[in-house]
């Protein structure tokens, strides 16, 4: 099904077309739950690629909803600092420093020190505990029953692969699902459901129980989790607590949401592509290839924020010294001047792994690895043991101009 | 005599006379590269000028090099360690390279990212080894 032609039903939201270019505000949060964006991007990468906007919520801000052109902006970090939010919004006053949001040197020094966590060569060694894991959720859902795929399995998922990388205590896991959802919310993307004050007294509870195991790994040798990684290193062993809360909320964050979201985006996308369910079911080793198609498709972060450090030339306009700069990855995936048929989600497409949804540069997605290696454990442990993996209603997405998330999947298995 | 012949005769004889340079049977150059799995594989592709040693891997399903971003330096996902022979050859690495490879696994004094080397003739022969893996 061509998402382009997902026409927005009793949403109140206007069409595209109907608006005069310069109101056409993409960071309206409301756009991408009712999946409206997909047209409003349409028309943006067709009309006006490099786009202007006064927005009230967000200030004035320009769009780049090309592949090309979000290239070239994630890849001139010179140009376009990711000082000091990598979000649409900027904060008001709670803003901790973490090094997605730093540019070089210190981005380089702290993104280094946490990469051996998430490295091809740790992952190989917990390939068989991610396979186990998976097996064992997979094992305990209710086949022939409905339930919610995004809470028994993605959300179950990706937090106990998080409390691995941490080595959180694994029983109380889902206050990292909770600290991610905080971290993840709020104003500065288009999210009104929980206050400036409340996210950051929620957040201090998550630094309160991350500083008792700093102390804990410092007093212990180095290990290959992320506290450890960091406690050890002397290049950020001297954080001050606002800091490592930064680095904290960027690691849960990074590799909470994002796999979730794309683990959800499978079974959505499968349904809504019965072809391509079948395609996977008679060719299993297709697998690697989906999960670049799933990642591509679903997009699960929309965008990332610089802030330009000088005049650039882009697409025949001219971005000023100081204006914000928001690169629309959802878009980019979908724009056919690099990707054929991009509305389409083809499970055996040539070169799927020329996306967008890691971006590109110095501040390209760490976790990428570890996310495919997740999703394609997933589904190889799916295909053994179910046919189909049923969509029995409408997904519930989550209100964000931020992460393209899900928070109720109705879902039935069939046994095989 | 059939023209193919003439050009493999032109071509052995420019071997033996120690020629920089092969061609194809249109005359045009062609640079010879071995690509070397981490397990010892060796593929041996000849590819005209003017190609990045990525693109070319990929256009010949040589396993082990990604090249995600499509060459614009901007993944490090097509990492490859350039046998010392060739490295001098195979040019500079930019400040964005630099930057790259920074961030990739493995990283020995001889990486570089395969998207940033062009196919020439000063390269006939070159030999590249791929990593275990990419990040």
């Amino acid at each position: 099904m061509s998402q382009a032609a997902v026409k927005p039903e009793d949403t109140g939201i206007p069409d595209p077309y109907s608006l005069p270019l310069d109101q056409i505000d993409m960071g309206k949060a409301e756009l991408y739950p009712a999946q409206a964006h997909w047209a409003y991007f349409e028309r943006l990468r067709k009309e006006d690629p490099v786009h202007f906007c006064e927005s009230e919520e967000f200030g004035p801000y320009w769009s780049i909803t090309k592949f090309n052109d979000i290239v070239h902006v994630d890849t001139h970090h010179h140009q376009f600092s990711s000082e000091p939010q990598i979000v649409i919004g900027d904060a008001v006053d709670f803003q901790p420093p973490m090094f997605i949001a730093m540019d070089q040197p210190k981005h380089d020094v702290q993104r280094k020190v946490v990469t051996p966590a998430v490295a091809p060569m740790a992952l190989s060694e917990i390939e068989p505990l991610i396979r186990e894991r998976v097996g064992n959720v997979l094992d305990s859902l209710p086949v022939g029953e409905t339930f919610n795929w995004v809470d028994l399995v993605s959300i179950e998922l990706t937090t106990q692969m998080l409390a691995t990388l941490f080595d959180f205590p694994f029983e109380d896991r889902r206050k990292l699902t909770y600290w991610s959802d905080v971290a993840a919310s709020g104003p500065q993307v288009g999210d009104n459901s929980m206050t400036e004050e409340f996210r950051l007294q929620e957040l201090t509870k998550c630094l309160e129980a991350f500083d008792e195991l700093w102390k804990e790994r410092l007093a212990e040798p180095r290990k290959n989790d992320f506290i450890s990684l960091m406690a050890h290193h002397p290049d950020m062993q001297n954080m001050d607590p606002m800091e490592y809360l930064g680095n904290l909320m960027l690691l849960i964050v990074g590799g909470n949401d994002t796999t979730r979201n794309s683990m959800s985006g499978g079974v959505v996308a499968l349904n809504q592509n019965p072809a391509e369910f079948d395609k996977l079911r008679a060719d299993p080793s297709l697998i690697p290839n989906m999960v670049s198609e799933v990642i591509r498709w679903q997009t699960p972060l929309a965008h990332m924020r610089r802030n330009a450090l000088e005049d650039v030339e882009l697409g025949g306009k001219t971005i000023k010294k100081g204006d914000k700069v928001v690169m629309w990855y959802i878009s980019g995936n979908r724009d056919d001047d690099v990707i054929d048929r991009p509305n389409e989600f083809i499970i055996d497409r040539p070169r799927a792994r020329h996306h967008i949804s890691f971006g590109f540069g110095i501040h390209r997605c760490m976790g990428n690895r570890l996310a495919e290696m997740q999703l394609k454990i997933l589904w190889e442990e799916v295909l053994k043991r179910f046919d189909k993996v049923e969509l029995v209603g409408e997904p519930v997405r989550v209100t964000s101009n931020f992460v393209m998330g899900y928070s109720d999947l109705p879902v039935r298995l069939h046994a095989k | 005599m059939h023209i193919a012949y003439l050009y493999y005769v032109k071509k052995k004889l420019g071997r033996s006379a120690g020629r920089q340079s092969s061609y194809d049977a249109k005359g045009r150059v062609v640079v010879r590269i071995t690509y070397v799995e981490h397990d010892g594989t060796k593929h041996e592709i000849e590819a005209p000028e003017d190609r990045s040693l990525m693109e070319v891997a990929v256009e010949n399903m040589v396993p082990g090099i990604d090249g995600d971003c499509g060459g614009a330096c901007a993944c490090a996902t097509c990492h490859v360690y350039v046998d010392d022979a060739w490295l001098s050859k195979s040019g500079e690495k930019s400040e964005m390279e630099t930057s790259m490879l920074d961030f990739a696994e493995g990283i020995e004094k001889n990486s570089r990212l395969a998207c940033q080397i062009k196919t020439s003739a000063a390269l006939d022969g070159i030999v590249v080894r791929i990593p275990e893996s990419q990040h």
